[in-house]
């Protein structure tokens, strides 16, 4: 009998997953490790855990074998934060692990990205348990599924690798993977300040996030939370608009999912206006002020 | 101090790669192979600590058909002390790979395991955790920065929304994120310099039981072609009539 068990790490990736969930198609559990999650996911038994702070990888992830009995699939919203730990679990529950679903043939084939996405890979899984994380972009749910039974879940979770500090930056802005709308930013944005300024500024105008290639992170310019691509983020807005960005395929990887593209490069020949629905080839410092004010104007 | 830095052989990341017309995997006619770069950071991490610190060793250990022998005198070149390298004709999945690394561990006891977030060919960042899981290990993974402190190590760590700092007491196991550092580059006499370095060779020591296999590979849905825009009036036009702004 298979059977789901669903790890979120807040409430929003539960309500992300119940796409993925329906896609898979047998029956669910969601344990919720922090916050407070909704009681219409469809859902059998919801366990809620207020865990807070949650804690780090080799504790969560054995207090998680524990929990795994009965489940032929764990699965989680892929981050930085569910590789950690699901990995981890996967090794403790000796089971076999597929990485970043983009979608899903059976319960035991999937389709996963490999070689920053230039390649679609289609595993079979072998072993009874498998662990999985997955890009909710590729499993939209609009509907709601009815009520799930609500229970509190408690334990104590002992690490061994200790929390000294923690820094959560960030702000007003929409969380990158979620957001609704990107504006991106690559090397030719100078520094920090101009950065936050050109892009910062458009992102808010249109009530976006903000995100960076890798050039513009390692040389200072932007946080690296703010990475899009296949080593840091992965996006999938309705809109992402690439500024002074090229288009390396390690970038192309993060943002292939959105609905539309847009580029503004002063390099008619950059490749990324082979994958962007709307190419503009001009000085960026030119163009956003010009966009801002055309989005004014509109109004 | 011991580091194990375990290191797989990768496809160039920068080449364009296309599946076979089959479908049973990739084709790699006439690409170069490499350190997968993120192992290479691992290398180099650990390089940097035996020059600072002094009294350690470094072993790198890869898995994998008989090539590998030329990343693995790379790292020898880096500043590694000795190589071992574990040959199969298997294509082992993460478990089966994480396994024997677990056993290399049990033999040789290193303080560190030092090792890249993820390989850059499969994308998977997942032996790390698993090795952490089945040696006990606390782990710290996408470390962006290490310290070695009294009996373990402070790492500084990059998460979805900034960063924070674990500190792991030895054994303990960490992977390398981009920032950690930049590898050096390795001039001729240190690569001559390495043919003298020990590298051994040895079968498996477990076998493999493999809990998932790729079927088949393809090529992504391609993008509808775009078109380029001659004004900004035109783009925000454009946008506004998809209904996207």
């Amino acid at each position: 009998m298979e059977k789901l068990l669903l790890i979120s790490f807040n409430p929003s990736e539960a309500d992300q997953s119940i796409g993925f969930a329906k896609a898979l198609g047998i029956a669910f559990d969601v344990i919720c490790l922090n916050g407070m999650p909704a009681e219409d996911l469809g859902a059998e038994r919801v366990f809620d855990m207020e865990l807070s702070p949650i804690p780090t990888a080799d504790g969560l992830a054995q207090f998680m074998a524990g929990q795994t009995a009965g489940y032929s699939h764990i699965a989680a919203v892929s981050s930085m934060r569910s590789k950690d730990v699901m990995a981890r679990l996967a090794g403790l529950i000796d089971a076999g692990m597929v990485t970043d679903v983009i979608a899903i043939e059976s319960s035991k084939v999937f389709k996963r990205p490999i070689l920053a996405g230039s390649i679609i890979a289609v595993v079979e899984t072998l072993s009874e348990q498998t662990v999985l994380t997955f890009r909710p972009s590729g499993f939209p749910a609009n509907e709601r599924f009815g009520k799930s039974v609500m229970e509190n879940l408690s334990s104590e979770i002992a690490s061994k690798a200790l929390r000294v500090s923690e820094s959560v930056r960030g702000g007003a802005r929409p969380d990158l993977s979620q957001a609704k709308v990107v504006v991106s930013g690559g090397r030719p944005l100078r520094d920090a300040e101009t950065f936050e300024r050109v892009i910062g500024s458009l992102a808010d105008k249109l009530n976006g996030a903000v995100g960076a290639t890798r050039a513009a992170v390692d040389s200072g310019i932007a946080p690296n939370e703010l990475q899009v691509g296949q080593t840091g983020k992965i996006v999938a807005p309705d809109l992402y608009i690439a500024a002074g960005i090229s288009g390396s395929t390690q970038h192309m990887a993060g943002i292939k999912d959105s609905k539309i593209i847009v580029a503004i490069n002063k390099d008619a020949d950059a490749p990324i206006f082979e994958m962007a629905d709307y190419g503009l080839v001009a000085d960026l410092y030119d163009a956003i002020p010009a966009i801002e004010r055309e989005l004014e104007s509109g109004r | 101090m011991k580091i194990l830095v375990p290191i797989k052989r990768v496809v160039d990341p920068y080449s364009k790669l296309r599946p076979l017309a089959d479908g049973s995997g990739v084709d790699t006619t006439g690409v170069k192979f490499e350190i997968n770069p993120f192992d290479e950071i691992a290398i180099e991490e650990a390089v940097r600590l035996k020059e600072k610190l002094g009294n350690v060793e470094i072993l790198v250990v890869s898995i994998g058909k008989p090539e590998v022998e030329e990343q693995l005198r790379k790292a020898l070149a880096m500043g590694a002390d000795r190589a071992l390298l574990i040959e199969t004709e298997v294509d082992c999945d993460s478990p089966s790979i994480a396994k024997e690394l677990a056993a290399v561990a049990a033999e040789i006891n290193p303080e560190l395991i030092l090792m890249g977030k993820q390989a850059t060919d499969d994308d998977c960042n997942q032996v790390g955790q698993m090795l952490a899981a089945l040696t006990g290990r606390p782990q710290a993974t996408f470390a962006s920065k290490i310290t070695v402190v009294a009996d373990g190590v402070q790492v500084t760590r990059e998460t979805d929304d900034g960063e924070e700092v674990l500190e792991l007491h030895f054994p303990c196991l960490v992977t390398a994120d981009l920032r950690l550092n930049e590898p050096r580059y390795v001039a001729l006499p240190g690569i001559i310099k390495a043919r003298s370095k020990p590298l051994e060779r040895r079968q498996m020591a477990t076998s493999p039981v493999l809990k998932t296999r790729i079927l088949r590979v393809e090529s992504p849905p391609p993008r509808a072609a775009g078109q380029k825009v001659g004004s900004v009036q035109e783009l925000v036009a454009a946008l506004r009539s998809r209904g996207a702004i």
